[in-house]
């Protein structure tokens, strides 16, 4: 099948690539990018472990083509750390809340998580769940992942987190 | 406040430092997996890696006129087209099962379910894979299915199997019917059925336990690699259970076992569904051997929902016989079993349905009697067990319906009835009346507990108040309070009733401890989330003195790790939990001679302190165990063998015997049928607690599932065996807005027979969680004498029961 040429930013790296018309974003970034950390979990749009970010939206990589994101900068869970390589305020969160268990929902979860703080810096446990919900984890129960962004958004804003993981 | 003395102090301060049992160690795992680097199946890539995928049946009975692959093999890039006719003449078109039944792995003459594997497509990427299944040209006859199992064995049913049709004893005795797989009966009939022909009060029920399936977010996956030249075979996968797999493996391929290199890297979930051997995984080994080249196969969805091991489809005619004060005298079960196409039960061979006999449940039922029949339809196969141990989630629903029903009929409080007939603290080790040796435990003392904290009688009370406003017409809202103790059997299991193929469930560990002190540990189990390189390295810290920050855990390679049987039932805590303390003592015991020869004192002389083996009455004269680990490589003591490492297959005397004490309050609005959780509590007993954040994550997730379970989760069929919605779109995984609110308690009753006393967790909160919820949704409706309502609670079936009872007019 003929290939169509696309450049676009990835983690803060120009990328330039020779991709089909159908490749999918996330066979893209896994496959050709070596981008492993989204998964693919249902191919119908619902389970949301492909999530990552474009131009500021959370996009589920499995929905959209790779064609799709000429010029488009992306960030994946590879590039969510600090740039000394420590965790960030979210992965911290999730190690500490106990907010992951067989790992694989988690970087969705964590790029999802990225967006909602950035839209809203300080939600309340109903909107951390509504903002969660086009994201499924089989293991954690969801309690601990609120928890997790709570942390993270103290911590980004400062604030104190008293609330231990029980 | 008592002031700690400096020898407490620097004791505490040590003990803190070593992170082992009781402390809430943050996962290991999860550097890894927050940043994107765990190492799932499909990640892996190799170079000429190809694609496998699946033509698949539309059909759900039909016989196969022929199959032309010429189409698809034109496709450019399609390497192979892979059919019955070429796996049968290396006899590989059928597998064994777990369940002493054959599966087809690509079907020959017949296709017995929708979806079933018909050819395998072998491709350079994924893309041409799958447009090549569409080239695959088919011709079918159809065939009438069955796909009510009431209706598998009536006498002008037709008959599935043909390959055994003439076979009328299967692996589990002679067969009635040539849809009938196997008939199992424990326990008294005769005394049963005379109790019950005389017992002052009785109920009978229905209760179906409705197929669905574990789903886990990564689907079952494999990639095979065959080196001709050294005639090896590595094979990634899936697999809570990869050494079994390598033996399968090797007695179907014939390839010798040590040339075989299984590895199942990270595991996104398996709850059940990565046991078995599916045929997938099969067609990647064979297309690898083929081919020279290594092949990936990955299911997508669909597949996995509609193919590899659903859970349950039990229907379980349910008596109980009482007093009329409620004392239980007798429990008689028959269960018509729905296996599907093949008999793949992942269940222990001699247990063709699991631990069905755990269903007398936590009540001190002296007499009864259970019957099981298996029988096979037109859909998937499996009958896995699905975040439980074998069919201990069935089992449990059973008893804990059934005493709600004989409560309801007595006019009985539901909690007061179950009181009045728990197995009591002193009984224990309490033999059933269908043939286990519960371990442990305190059942009074924990719902007790569970009751004060959520308030019992205020609930009752409140719903009292609530059910006359809803009698007057004031509100549309009825409230139920679902009540669930259970006790599980978990920890398969001691050599003499369990094996898996003739392999005794042992399970193992080794554990090596490096000149420098640091330790690496390897095990028979396979973490699939449950946070094993985490937990196994704090029973080692505490048994051994090495921080558990110094231990590596390793499971999943079967070249390293010593063979062991996996991970489900619940088992690794009870069983390789058990191996890692029983090596780690054999470390101790050394160690503690090599310590005497250091300190030239006598081993009798010492004593364990946290880290270290200090003289009895001399506390400033210690030798730690870094120093001990030194001296073992540098200058053991006259006439021992140098190193520091040891190995355990541990053979559990007994299984282990978690329970708890669950409560969920729910409101329902009858006029829409939308059931909310208020309230859920859940208090579990699994013995020694090894890490309480796991455990609480553990339950979490469990009561998530169960909720799932309970409320809607459901792989259906319609009256042509066509799989309704086998799609994330249909098969209900609750979000986190649906999700209730989980607390948590427990109790500590610890098995007296495992080293640390630890009895399991991981599952307790599903097997107890499903009949709580429908305990709570059949108790909002008791008052309007709804009857038994069945699972799945969704609002659309809860607002049909409203109209059954009149009461939207």
């Amino acid at each position: 099948m003929a290939k169509s040429h696309i450049t676009l930013t990835i983690n803060g790296n120009e990328v330039e690539a020779l991709v089909e018309p159908r490749t999918l974003l996330i066979h893209f970034l896994r496959e050709q990018q070596n981008l492993t950390g989204a998964h693919i979990g249902c191919d119908t749009g619902h389970c949301g472990a492909c999530t990552v970010e474009i131009d500021g939206m959370s996009v589920k990589s499995c929905m959209t083509f790779a064609i799709q994101a000429q010029g488009a900068h992306i960030t994946t869970i590879e590039g969510v750390a600090n740039a000394d390589g420590t965790l960030s305020a979210l992965q911290e969160g999730f190690r500490i809340m106990h907010g992951l268990q067989c790992g694989y929902c988690t970087p969705g979860m964590i790029l999802r998580a990225h967006r909602l703080l950035q839209e809203n810096p300080n939600p309340t446990e109903e909107e951390i769940r509504f903002g969660i919900a086009g994201n499924l984890c089989r293991c954690t129960g969801y309690v601990n992942i609120v928890k997790a962004i709570q942390y993270a958004a103290a911590k980004i804003n400062g604030n104190p987190f008293l609330e231990a993981a029980q | 406040m008592n002031k700690q003395t400096p020898i407490e102090i620097d004791r505490a301060e040590r003990t803190e430092k070593l992170q082992g049992m009781g402390c809430k160690r943050k996962r290991v795992e999860d550097i890894r997996f927050t940043q994107g680097k765990g190492n799932y199946v499909d990640d892996l890539k190799l170079p000429g890696m190809v694609f496998g995928d699946f033509v698949r049946s539309p059909h759900a009975h039909a016989r196969i006129i022929s199959i032309d692959t010429t189409r698809a093999k034109a496709l450019p890039g399609v390497i192979a087209v892979l059919t019955a006719a070429d796996l049968k003449p290396l006899g590989l078109h059928y597998m064994p099962t777990l369940a002493g039944d054959v599966q087809a792995v690509l079907a020959e003459e017949k296709v017995l379910f929708q979806n079933q594997e018909v050819a395998f497509v072998i491709a350079k990427d994924r893309y041409i894979a799958s447009d090549a299944t569409e080239l695959v040209d088919v011709v079918y006859e159809a065939l009438p299915c069955i796909v009510d199992p009431f209706k598998s064995m009536l006498p002008d049913a037709p008959i599935l199997r043909e390959d055994i049709k003439d076979k009328m004893v299967g692996a589990h005795g002679p067969r009635k019917h040539a849809n009938h797989i196997f008939e199992w009966q424990i326990g008294d009939k005769a005394a049963t059925d005379a109790i019950f022909d005389s017992a002052e009060v009785t109920i009978k029920e229905m209760l179906v336990d409705h197929r669905t399936h574990p789903s886990p977010l990564e689907t079952c996956q494999s990639v095979a690699s065959f080196d001709k030249i050294k005639g090896e075979l590595t094979l990634w996968g899936t697999f809570q259970a990869p050494h079994v797999i390598r033996t399968v493996v090797s007695l179907i391929s014939g390839l010798p076992e040590h040339k075989i290199h299984v590895i199942a890297p990270d595991i996104g979930g398996g709850f059940g569904n990565k046991v078995g051997a599916y045929a997938g995984y099969v067609c990647s080994v064979v297309g690898s051997i083929v081919l020279g080249v290594p092949v990936k196969w990955v299911e997508d969805r669909m597949e996995n929902l509609s193919t590899t091991s659903f859970a349950r489809d039990y229907h379980m005619t349910t008596e109980l016989a009482a007093t009329k004060e409620g004392k239980i005298l007798a429990m008689r079960v028959h269960v018509l079993a729905d296996h599907g196409a093949f008999d793949a039960c992942a269940d222990p061979s001699k247990w063709p349905a699991g631990f069905m006999n755990i269903c007398t449940g936590s009540y001190d039922i002296p007499t009864a009697h259970l019957a099981v029949d298996g029988v096979y339809t037109n859909k998937a196969s499996g009958g896995v067990a699905y975040r439980c141990s074998f069919r201990v989630t069935e089992a449990v629903f059973a008893i804990e319906r059934a005493v709600e029903v004989l409560a309801h009929k007595l006019g009985m409080d539901a909690a007061e009835l179950r009181i009045k007939n728990f197995i009591k603290a002193e009984q224990f080790p309490y033999h059933s009346a269908l043939g286990w040796e519960y371990d442990s435990g305190d059942y009074h003392t924990a719902m007790k507990k569970a009751m004060d904290t959520i308030g019992y009688a205020e609930l009752r009370k409140e719903q009292a108040e609530k059910r006359a406003a809803f009698l007057r017409g004031e509100t549309r809202d009825i409230m139920g309070v679902g009540i669930s103790f259970f006790t599980e059997i978990v920890g398969a299991g001691p050599s003499k009733n369990c094996d898996i193929l003739g392999i005794a469930m042992f399970d193992s560990a080794e554990i090596r401890i490096h000149p420098t002190g640091s330790i690496i540990a390897r095990m028979g189990t396979k973490s699939q989330g449950q946070g094993h390189e985490t937990t196994y390295a704090q029973i080692i810290a505490t048994e051994l003195g090495i921080p558990a920050d110094d231990i590596m855990i390793e499971e999943g390679n079967t070249d390293t790790a010593p063979y062991g049987l996996g991970t489900y039932g619940s088992r690794s805590t009870p069983v390789a939990g058990a191996a890692t303390a029983v090596a780690a003592r054999k470390i101790k015991a050394k160690a503690q001679m090599i310590a005497a020869h250091m300190l030239e004192v006598h081993e009798g002389d010492l004593e364990w302190d946290v880290d270290r083996f200090r003289v009895k009455g001399l506390p400033e004269k210690f030798k730690t165990m870094k120093e001990i680990a030194w001296s073992a490589y540098n200058s053991p003591p006259p006439n021992m063998e140098p190193g520091l490492e040891a190995v355990n297959y541990y053979e559990p005397p007994n299984m282990t015997y978690p329970f708890g004490a669950y409560f969920c309050v729910m409101d329902i609005d009858v006029d829409t049928g939308v059931a909310k959780t208020r309230r859920f509590y859940a208090l579990d007993d699994c013995g020694t607690r090894i890490n309480p954040m796991i455990i609480e994550g553990q339950v979490h997730g469990g009561l998530t599932e169960a909720f799932a379970c309970a409320m809607g989760q459901e792989i259906r069929y319609d009256e042509t065996g066509n799989v309704m919605g086998a799609s994330f779109m249909d098969f209900f995984l609750p979000t986190a807005v649906e999700t209730p609110h989980w607390e948590t308690d427990f109790t500590v009753t610890p098995s007296p027979h495992h080293p640390i006393g630890a009895k399991g967790v991981g599952e307790s909160p599903h097997v107890g969680g499903v009949p709580c919820f429908s305990n709570a949704v059949n108790d909002a409706y008791a008052f309007l004498n709804a009857g038994h309502i069945q699972m799945p609670h969704d609002a659309w079936r809860l607002w049909k029961v409203g109209e059954r009872l009149g009461l939207h007019n």
